[in-house]
């Protein structure tokens, strides 16, 4: 019999380009704040998610690092390693651990420093989580991936470039009011097809930004939760998903079947229907992704994504808010951090303590973290 | 008891193809990652080859202009990189448009 399992403390830390500090003080600062928020002491275990730590930090073995300089010396930590999706794949590894009884408390960390390394480097240090053999090797990047496949998908259907440019416009809106936002400027309506291109169709304006940043959560049983002083949020799903990691290995090229699996499992464990939820923090890395999300999470037909954002119904007051806080477009892209920074903010949404960035009456909330382009896809559903 | 003895299958079956496609989707790289910045920009596509698998390659011999989703390709082998301090190159399969008279 699995425990349901609850947030009783959040932290993260402002996203951005964070050159004059380091991963571990970036680590132990979400923690810190996340255990201040939840009056906790002393936690049973700390799972990491980081994608680059062995690479562009040249630090493995994370776990004992940041346990000891963040007072947790002795917990049980290690880090959890699946590309963009890290953070995400962390958060469920903390939820199984406490949900199974075999842990009462764990503090989920997110963090990672990817903007230590520049220019060329940093495309190459982005392009291991692709297959090395069969995409890198030819000069693929993510952004060129996604550039694939929005290609196909206007010529599929008949689109525009400029129908994708509410995503960002929404991004940025929200972004804006987000104190920990990377990025806090407006994007004006008609600017985004005249971007620079970086791998065509994809432009400067399409693209989520690598950037440093921690958050943390803290996670105990929801029987226990009663005893910490903050209101909790419970996770009522969690559901893990894979496709092929290539896109080219793909039946059907403009199907997200990772995220089709993963929606409709967490669905079925939360025992709710699409229209309950209040927000849906997708992984804008890219408007085709969270185009195609849209579409094979079952809140669009096929063809049709991008008009959820055309329309105007992904803004705070509108049926299906987006991005509530910038998403990864604005907020910035944390890589390993970013999940556990979308589960930081819907908590806050549930909580009712987004400010500005309030969804109103927000009681069920989606967060979704996926690695690649939809290869690896992580859903939890979270509820006040 | 584990037979230590026996071999591995690494490569369980093998699969010839006619090196022949067409454009699935296409573009312009033009931020490259490390050891593509002399090629950069270059066109990378989807090639759909007439056995109907997908595969991944850049699209060679060709300005970014030339090139439209539905275009005859055929495989030909080219350098794809250099690889660390001494520079070991590494070649493989790239593609490039074929022309009208040689596609009979």
């Amino acid at each position: 019999m699995m425990r349901e399992v609850s947030i009783i403390g959040i932290g993260q830390t402002p996203v951005g380009e964070h050159w004059e500090t380091d991963l571990r003080s970036l680590g132990i600062g979400a923690i810190r704040a996340a255990m201040e928020d939840g009056g906790i002491k002393q936690v049973d275990a700390l799972y990491i998610g980081s994608a680059y730590g062995a690479t562009v930090s040249s630090q493995s073995q994370i776990g004992p690092l940041i346990a000891d300089y963040a007072g947790l010396r002795g917990v049980e930590s290690f880090t959890i390693e699946a590309g963009d999706a890290s953070g995400g794949a962390a958060l469920r590894t903390g939820y199984l651990a406490v949900a199974s009884g075999a842990v009462d408390t764990a503090v989920v960390l997110g963090v990672e420093k990817s903007t230590d390394t520049v220019g060329a480097d940093r495309i190459a240090a982005r392009s291991v989580s692709l297959d090395a053999d069969y995409e890198s090797v030819h000069g693929a990047t993510l952004p060129a991936l996604a550039a694939l496949l929005m290609r196909r998908y206007m010529f599929e259907y008949g689109v525009e470039l400029s129908a994708f440019e509410n995503f960002s416009i929404n991004a940025h809106a929200n972004g804006a009011k987000n104190p920990n936002a990377m990025y806090h400027n407006l994007l004006k309506p008609g600017g985004f097809a005249r971007a620079p291109m970086i791998a065509d169709p994809v432009t400067l304006f399409d693209g989520a930004p690598d950037a440093d940043g921690a958050a943390a959560v803290i996670l105990t049983s929801r029987e226990g939760a009663g005893n910490f002083p903050v209101k909790p949020v419970h996770i009522i799903a969690s559901a893990a998903a894979t496709d092929t990691l290539t896109l080219h290995d793909r039946g059907d090229l403009l199907d997200f079947e990772a995220v089709r699996l993963s929606v409709d499992k967490s669905l079925a464990q939360a025992g709710i229907s699409r229209t309950d939820l209040d927000l849906f923090e997708l992984h804008d890395a890219f408007t085709i992704i969270s185009t195609l999300t849209l579409e094979s999470a079952g809140f669009a037909v096929r063809g049709e994504g991008w008009r959820a954002a055309a329309d105007q119904e992904i803004s705070l007051t509108a049926t299906l808010p987006l991005s509530t806080f910038g998403g990864l477009k604005s907020r910035g892209n944390p890589v390993g951090a970013t999940g556990v920074y979308q589960a930081v903010e819907a908590a806050l949404q549930l909580r009712g303590e987004a400010g500005g960035n309030q969804v109103p009456d927000a009681h069920t909330a989606m967060i979704q973290n996926m690695g690649g382009l939809g290869s690896t896809v992580i859903t939890h559903i979270l509820k006040s | 008891m584990l037979n230590t003895r026996k071999q591995v299958e690494l490569q369980p079956e093998r699969f010839d193809f006619s090196g022949k496609g067409e454009i699935y989707s296409f573009t312009v790289v033009q931020e490259p990652p490390a050891g593509f910045e002399d090629q950069s920009p270059y066109v990378l596509g989807l090639v759909k080859l007439d056995e109907g698998r997908l595969v991944t390659a850049q699209i060679t011999d060709i300005d970014e202009n030339g090139i439209a989703i539905g275009d005859r390709v055929e495989m030909v082998t080219r350098r794809l990189t250099a690889e660390g301090e001494r520079g070991v190159i590494i070649y493989g399969y790239k593609f490039r448009k074929v022309l009208p008279r040689e596609d009979s």
